[in-house]
């Protein structure tokens, strides 16, 4: 991707992403502006500033509770924030949701699709819903994509999880979107599949320059998927660069290694300032 | 961007898919008013016979009031359960972040509310017809406004027991089935609204419901059709229906601010 190292900056400043993107004449995808969402006495998010690149995979990482679903959530506009600014393809989300919400899709370990249609009843609403052409069509190519056409009859709430995580991104897939946003979405997945949908998920970055971003506990995923990282840490932004960067940075041999030192309170002892 | 019938169609078929896949189903909208209806036609009889024809009317008064309750309830109903089949499903996620409007969605909320009082009410006029010899054509054109005034405010009760239920969660799900009981007390459904305590009059007179029911034992004492409360209706219906909307839109807001609404959604 053009221009890709000159994003991995790891200040946790988006700020020269953006102005990286705009030298270059490119509008990022996804654009996050000093997020902050507080709930009562608790500061969720602090600040956060992110930018994705057109054709890029942004990993979100952090322990429970470092701000990684409530970004996720003000993202997509579930939740409002108490103050910042999400732009998506250059437009502000409030103000135009909807039209946002037609580019973009979403698959998450905590949202299925309803467990009593089957298969190709699930995927035809959502399809109608994203206004796809030819439903039929569309659906027919994604399930060979995905290698779940013998599903198609299938009763969603009896697949496994595998097959249902396959059917889910499916569903985010019907669109075509031009950002994809992933909340763990191979959790409880069996190592043999989870690889399937990481090589899948770096397929269609490749050949249809997809933008990512992508929440996992699963450092694999992270690493194998996303082009760079931003780790969050009650709720700002820790640390941010390409899986590498970090690696040299904080001179450990794995992303895990680094995980583990910030759940269990070394950050200072790895080298965090 | 116009309002999307396409995004309305597609969130109906939903629940034609669900229920021509589990017939079974039908049975949640045909059994219990079926209960309902012939409990009150016997005990109607019953009370005919006691009373050795005094009351001949008794009976097409409380028939008509248990059908057209059941009018009221399921348009409620198709509001309010149709919000909760998402939550249990865990599909209120992806229907969030789908281009759709709430106001297309409340939309299709009340569309599936009007499907399923149409297949309640065409057993229940068909059974009452058969069973009691209650015919719905006695109310004569008056029905179409009554139907009307009935299912516009189950949609508005449906949209405040939703608002109700995301805002306290799926513990309040019974809201669901409670919110139209709070009212039928009111509601003069069974009754006359003049045997109600005067004090309690006006509160039952600001309910859009009473006028019709009380209009309905009018158009079944023989008179001719209750313009002025059917007027009363609509008027009312106006003020329930821009309330309903306002405080769907207020807790919306409220659980979007709150981060409720995801919760909801995903526990």
């Amino acid at each position: 991707m053009a221009g890709r190292d000159a994003l991995a900056i790891g200040t946790g400043n988006f700020a020269p992403v953006v102005h990286a993107l705009q030298m270059l004449h490119v509008t990022p995808i996804l654009e996050a502006d000093r997020l902050v969402k507080v709930y009562g006495s608790l500061t969720a998010l602090d600040g956060l500033s992110l930018a994705v690149a057109p054709g890029e995979s942004l990993g979100l990482l952090g322990v429970n509770g470092a701000g990684k679903t409530t970004a996720m959530n003000l993202l997509l506009g579930l939740t409002t924030p108490t103050s910042g600014m999400v732009r998506i393809f250059g437009l502000d989300l409030w103000q135009h949701r909807i039209e946002i919400l037609r580019q973009i899709n979403f698959s998450s370990a905590y949202a299925s699709l309803p467990s009593n249609l089957l298969v190709w009843q699930n995927l035809t609403v959502f399809a109608r819903l994203y206004g796809v052409a030819r439903p039929k069509q569309r659906i027919a190519e994604l399930l060979e994509l995905l290698d779940i056409t013998h599903l198609r009859h299938a009763v969603t709430g009896k697949l496994s999880a595998g097959e249902s995580t396959r059917v889910n991104l499916a569903k985010a897939l019907l669109n075509e979107p031009r950002l994809l946003l992933l909340d763990e979405p191979t959790a409880s997945l069996d190592p043999d599949i989870a690889d399937r949908v990481r090589k899948l998920l770096r397929k269609l970055q490749q050949e249809n320059g997809l933008s990512i971003l992508y929440t996992s506990h699963n450092m694999r995923d992270i690493e194998e998927v996303c082009d760079r990282i931003v780790f969050l840490h009650g709720g700002k932004v820790l640390a941010e660069g390409s899986p590498g960067e970090i690696y040299a940075r904080f001179n450990r041999t794995s992303l895990e290694d680094l995980f583990i030192g910030l759940a269990r309170g070394e950050v200072e002892s790895i080298g965090i300032k | 961007m116009p309002f999307s019938f396409t995004a309305v169609g597609a969130l109906v078929l939903r629940y034609v898919f669900l229920y021509t896949r589990h017939p079974v189903r039908f049975v949640e909208l045909v059994f219990w008013p079926l209960v309902d209806l012939l409990v009150w036609g016997f005990l109607t009889i019953y009370l005919q016979q006691q009373a050795a024809g005094g009351f001949p009317t008794t009976l097409t008064f409380l028939l008509g009031g248990m059908i057209l309750w059941d009018v009221l309830f399921r348009s409620q109903q198709g509001v309010a359960i149709s919000f909760l089949e998402d939550v249990w499903t865990r599909n209120l996620l992806n229907v969030f972040v789908a281009p759709v409007r709430t106001v297309e969605y409340v939309a299709a909320t009340c569309l599936v509310g009007v499907l399923r009082v149409v297949v309640t009410l065409l057993v229940l006029a068909l059974v009452a017809a058969l069973a009691y010899g209650f015919n719905l054509t006695t109310f004569g054109w008056s029905l179409l406004p009554f139907l009307a005034n009935l299912m516009l405010f189950g949609w508005f009760l449906g949209m405040v027991s939703t608002a109700l239920i995301m805002r306290w969660g799926q513990a309040a799900e019974s809201l669901a089935w409670a919110v139209p009981f709070f009212i039928q007390p009111l509601a003069a459904v069974f009754y006359p609204l003049s045997v109600l305590p005067a004090w309690l009059q006006p509160v039952a007179r600001a309910l859009p419901c009473t006028p019709i029911f009380e209009g309905m034992r009018s158009v079944l004492a023989g008179q001719t059709t209750p313009w002025g409360y059917i007027q009363q209706a609509l008027l009312l219906n106006l003020a329930w229906g821009v309330a309903a909307a306002l405080f769907f839109a207020i807790n919306l807001r409220y659980v979007r601010k709150t981060g409720l609404l995801v919760k909801v959604a995903t526990q």
